[in-house]
């Protein structure tokens, strides 16, 4: 049982938690109404203009979208490996660099650590459609190897920002003792900073991944009509209408992005992430 | 350390120190060559050169008559995108820092980041459906009671660009100002409210100030992000006036006129650098005022 001045002393502290409140709903609601509306539309059956709700639900659409022979399934197979290439020419090109720029005596540095951030202080739209220019001279247009090099472009430039933290951060101290002890070179880099830098290199494949699979405007110029990846197949359902086929592309498109980043911060560790861009 | 150890003793010079860096540097610097500097360089030239291959302003008078609408419909909506982007931002991550109650700071943290990770073309397509005349956003206005049926209009021109852009950057710029606001020194912040400062002046009059250069860059950061996107206002604006990318993409796809295209990048550039150039002139005032 409560006493009276508990129960005042309670009533008088509630309008201190109804404005908070009041300002979370508003928040949950700019949040998670956009997709709410998305959610609806994937399982729309019948949804016209004066209704303000769909008239019927069901997994009709998704039928279709998964239909062995629709082209949701090339366009998934497609972004993911393209991706995976990204990833795979972006780190092979990025450790090297990162170790460098983190460990070795080199010249101009702080204009090198430039040139990789300015792709990203310049609208890039100009960039890609003279890529475009250039890869059609080139015969790379409406490749998977054009979009691949495309996508590289803010892939390269991330991975190299979080190599050289990862690899700045590793403890030089050990690398010393290995070194004294015998290990040569290479040993030491392979037993003892490789594995050091390992979960920041793991990052930065992550960012480059969910950039590539999100990437539209590098694959509008590059690869459409020829390449349709899970962006293009939306944007193409959306601008037909097809309300209900491009929610569910935006829906699978949601399941790597958000999965990554629930994970994300085991991998970006706050001493790499505060060496970021140094 | 390693590398550079084993080629140093036994030739000293200079250049023989730098080549292992340079030799690891070098392939992704060819890349960023090729699929960066080189199409920017040609993306600035080809905006002057004539299919003669004579200097010519032609196509910056052609982009400037055809699209100066557009230019400007650009301009307004990334300032007011920015501007909008900046006040909730800035309430944000000031609650995430005042804020008096733990529960409502906590779902706030756990809720404001959501949008970063939804990738722009998704976020395209749920402005499109979500602002729609007959969208959640009317329709749950509708139901509360708060709107007259009659009065649903679709929001899909330059107010969805703006809360569609504020929706994706508004996480990206409270993410840094609550970084920055979280290593001010709190002992200003405690005498201020023991001298019966109110929370929200603690917010503009000692937070803000310390962090001005995080907003400021996070900014800027988003105004490049503005005038890079392509699918959102191709997907949110039929017709014109439209954004400078989408008339871009329009130039090119449409006409094959990489000229006017790039004459039209030219423009994107200096908006962007103008605003780069007012940021380093503040920080550099500021620097110097501080070294007085």
């Amino acid at each position: 049982m409560t006493t009276p001045a508990a129960f005042t002393g309670a009533l008088r502290r509630l309008p201190g938690h109804l404005l908070p409140a009041l300002m979370i709903g508003l928040c949950a609601f700019a949040v998670f109404g956009p997709l709410g509306n998305l959610l609806l539309w994937a399982f729309a059956e019948k949804w016209f203009f004066p209704a303000r709700y769909p008239t019927e639900y069901g997994f009709d659409f998704w039928h279709r979208v998964f239909r062995p022979r629709a082209g949701a399934w090339d366009s998934l197979f497609a972004s993911v490996w393209i991706a995976l290439s990204t990833v795979l020419l972006s780190m092979v090109l990025a450790v090297p660099a990162g170790y460098a720029l983190a460990r070795l005596a080199l010249p101009l540095r702080s204009v090198i650590m430039l040139l990789f951030l300015l792709p990203q202080a310049f609208p890039s739209l100009p960039i890609f459609v003279n890529i475009a220019r250039m890869f059609y001279g080139m015969g790379l247009n409406g490749t998977y190897f054009g979009v691949v090099l495309v996508h590289s472009l803010p892939g390269l430039v991330y991975a190299v920002w979080i190599a050289t933290a990862a690899f700045a951060a590793v403890d030089r101290s050990m690398e010393e003792a290995a070194r004294n002890l015998g290990a040569g070179p290479l040993w030491t880099f392979r037993d003892i900073t490789l594995p050091q830098a390992f979960p920041g290199l793991v990052a930065a494949s992550i960012f480059v991944f969910l950039d590539s699979i999100d990437e539209f405007t590098g694959t509008f110029f590059v690869g459409t009509p020829d390449i349709s990846t899970l962006p293009i197949l939306m944007f193409n359902a959306s601008m037909g209408g097809n309300y209900q086929i491009a929610a569910i592309t935006a829906l699978i498109l949601l399941i790597p992005s958000v999965g990554f980043m629930l994970v994300i911060e085991r991998f970006l560790k706050a001493d790499v992430l505060s060496r970021i861009g140094r | 350390m390693t590398l550079s150890r084993t080629a140093a003793p036994k030739a000293p010079g200079p250049f023989r120190a730098l080549l292992p860096g340079l030799m690891l540097v070098a392939p992704a610097l060819l890349a960023i060559g090729f699929l960066y500097v080189l199409p920017l360089v040609r993306s600035v030239v080809f905006a002057f050169v004539d299919a003669e291959g004579g200097f010519t302003t032609a196509h910056l008078r052609v982009a400037a008559e055809l699209y100066g609408r557009d230019v400007l419909f650009t301009i307004f909506v990334a300032l007011s995108s920015l501007a909008l982007i900046a006040v909730l931002s800035i309430a944000i991550a000031g609650y995430l820092t005042l804020g008096a109650t733990p529960w409502a700071v906590a779902a706030l943290r756990w809720l404001y980041r959501w949008p970063l990770f939804i990738p722009f073309i998704v976020a395209g397509q749920t402005a499109r459906s979500f602002l729609a005349r007959n969208g959640l956003f009317n329709s749950l206005l509708i139901d509360s009671g708060l709107m007259d049926p009659a009065m649903a209009q679709s929001l899909l021109d330059w107010r969805g660009l703006v809360l569609t852009f504020a929706w994706k950057q508004v996480p990206f710029v409270t993410l840094l100002l609550a970084g920055a606001m979280a290593s001010v020194d709190r002992s200003t912040i405690e005498a201020a409210r023991n001298m019966g400062a109110g929370r929200l002046r603690c917010l503009i009059q000692i937070l803000l100030p310390q962090v001005r250069g995080t907003l400021l860059v996070g900014l800027i950061l988003s105004l490049v992000t503005i005038m890079s996107v392509l699918s959102v206002p191709m997907m949110l604006i039929a017709g014109n006036p439209t954004m400078m990318t989408a008339m871009m993409a329009h130039r090119v796809t449409y006409y094959g006129d990489y000229p006017v295209a790039n004459a039209l990048g030219l423009f994107s550039y200096i908006l962007t650098a103008l605003a780069a150039f007012a940021y380093l002139r503040m920080t550099m005032a500021q620097r110097r005022e501080s070294e007085r």
